[in-house]
């Protein structure tokens, strides 16, 4: 299942990349799975995903929790705590 | 009801007289947030910012009246003394006009995806999130509650 995956803020400068396409195994088919899959790359990776207080995830521009379903296509953002205004 | 993401100034006079065309206008509240000492970039997220603000929007509109508002944020780079963001409500009496003008920065603060990035002669540094912005927000839920007791 391929997945698009934005990164924001200080999580794009600490990974090194704004956005890609993640093919996601079908068991790892949440936020939290994606989540792990992408820690599992280790360095940065799981430094910076560990930290769920310093993290954000949005799914299709929505925001979502640790245990919401994903689908093919689906766009998910990894952010910081939002500091506009 | 003007929502803008953009990089561009823009000018509250201008978005004043817009919003006040309804004959109903007895009050406008505004806003505008300036940047503070130390230059700064700004990071959004292209069509998630712009919704949130929408959903911020619909939000204040189910509780006060309000006949017209402008909400335009900036993005990119800002120097000290750079306007950053603006909200202006228009309505027919001002605690309508004041109210929702707060609760509508207030929530933004807190919802929309904003990052901001300031550089300081020694670097630079990722704005930490407020846990006072958080409270700001949160206090509105508790107004919400009291005026649904409030009711008959």
């Amino acid at each position: 299942m391929k997945v698009k995956v934005l990164f924001f803020a200080n999580l794009r400068e600490q990974l090194g990349t704004g956005v890609e396409v993640v093919d996601l195994p079908d068991s790892a088919s949440t936020v939290a799975g994606l989540r792990m899959h992408l820690m599992r790359r280790g360095g940065a990776w799981h430094e910076v995903l560990a930290d769920m207080k310093i993290v954000r995830v949005a799914v299709n521009q929505d925001m979502a929790a640790a245990n919401a379903p994903l689908n093919q296509g689906d766009e998910i953002a990894f952010f910081p705590p939002v500091t506009g205004g | 009801m003007k929502v803008s993401v953009q990089s561009e100034d823009f000018d509250l006079s201008t978005e004043v007289i817009e919003i006040s065309m309804n004959t109903r206008t007895g009050a406008v509240a505004s806003f505008v947030g300036v940047v503070r000492e130390v230059p700064m970039t700004l990071e959004h997220y292209p069509g998630m910012t712009e919704n949130a603000i929408k959903k911020i929007v619909e939000e204040a509109r189910s509780q006060w009246e309000i006949l017209d508002l402008a909400v335009i944020h900036r993005y990119g780079d800002l120097q000290p003394g750079d306007q950053i963001v603006m909200v202006a409500v228009a309505s027919s009496h001002r605690a309508d006009a004041f109210a929702a003008c707060q609760f509508i920065m207030d929530y933004l603060k807190t919802q929309a995806p904003f990052w901001k990035k300031e550089h300081h002669p020694e670097g630079a540094r990722w704005v930490d999130a407020l846990a006072s912005d958080d409270q700001a927000a949160e206090r509105w839920r508790g107004l919400k509650q009291q005026q649904r007791l409030l009711k008959p």
